[in-house]
């Protein structure tokens, strides 16, 4: 796999989470407290660093077949669900991903909820909703790294794609301090479904022990393949909808 | 300490499995049979996508039923 493939599809996956936690981080300063969002952001980054500190060598020390298999397996398994809402969302059957419904909602909650000090932080309540937002988008952005890193021998440029996406996604969201609800996030999750699905696919079935025909440029032909693949069966669920009506069944936003 | 341990195992559950078992059922037994094929040196690379190419229409067919049936129990007792 080129280095171009590689950064782009973590930085693809990388900004998808980062706009998730950079709306939850959002909600908790604007309804709450800045002063405790941003500390439940350092909180979950230094948690996110201690898991990373610690997974990546154990990584790097299994040997690349099995760790092809795992992660193979691993990667299958989340594209496939990242896809199958992709699939739902753009034939209709599920609402879009919407970051402005996300805000309201969570900006609603954090509203209602009572405050309380502990210890230094300010208010509870933001710091826990920013950590927790921080840590579970955190996570999938540090195994996507860690496994498509630790996979392509270059764990350096798959953190330099994250640390992008990151940075780009919060210096958007800092200047304009409101959800970013104008990212075409639908689209970038099902690339990055079909994106995980190929990467999965391959290195799963080469842990496995299979030869891929063309080596590393089966890559080239399984991701389009799997994103038709995925667009053939949204285009025949979405003429069978009649109406918006699963819509209104699925309006849980996710 | 009971209560945390299996908070600690359904948090990470539901990280890796997610929402249908089933896809990870799938995952490992394709992966498995990959293994056995390329064991006895068959071409086995086909298995994987042929895998998914199945997988992937029977977790939508199965939300899709489900939603079905939400709607229908809801239509019903109107």
């Amino acid at each position: 796999m080129s280095s171009g493939a590689l950064f782009v599809a973590v930085f693809l996956a990388c900004a998808v989470e980062a706009v998730e936690a950079t709306t939850i981080v959002l909600a908790a300063g604007t309804a709450r407290d800045w002063r405790s969002a941003i500390a439940g952001v350092v909180g979950g980054l230094l948690v996110l660093a201690l898991v990373t500190g610690a997974l990546g060598p154990a990584l790097t020390a299994i040997p690349l077949q099995w760790l092809r298999l795992v992660v193979g397996g691993l990667l299958l398994v989340f594209g496939l669900q990242w896809l199958r809402k992709a699939v739902l969302r753009a034939s209709g059957h599920k609402a879009l991903h919407d970051e402005q419904a996300i805000f309201d909602k969570e900006l609603a909650a954090a509203r209602a909820a009572e405050g309380r000090r502990v210890g230094i932080v300010h208010d509870w309540y933001a710091f826990t909703l920013s950590f927790k937002g921080v840590v579970l988008e955190g996570l999938e952005v540090a195994f996507i790294v860690l496994t498509f890193g630790s996979n392509q021998h270059d764990i350096g440029l798959a953190a330099v794609a994250a640390g992008a996406a990151v940075v780009v996604v919060v210096a958007l969201g800092v200047a304009i301090r409101a959800p970013l609800a104008r990212v075409p996030e639908n689209t970038m999750k099902f690339v990055v479904g079909v994106m995980l699905t190929g990467f999965g696919t391959f290195w799963g079935a080469e842990g496995a022990g299979a030869h891929w025909p063309g080596s590393d440029a089966a890559l080239l032909a399984l991701i389009p393949l799997y994103a038709l693949f995925a667009l053939a069966i949204a285009a025949i669920l979405r003429s069978r909808v009649g109406a918006p009506t699963a819509l209104a069944a699925a309006s849980e936003v996710e | 300490m009971m209560r945390r341990l299996r908070q600690f195992l359904a948090f990470w559950y539901d990280f890796v499995v997610g929402d249908d078992w089933r896809i990870a059922a799938f995952v490992v037994a394709g992966l498995a049979l990959t293994k056995v094929v390329a064991h006895a040196s068959v071409p086995a690379w086909w298995l994987l996508p042929l895998g998914m190419a199945v997988a992937l229409p029977l977790s939508i067919r199965r939300v899709l039923r489900a939603e079905r049936k939400k709607a229908a129990g809801s239509s019903g007792g109107e």
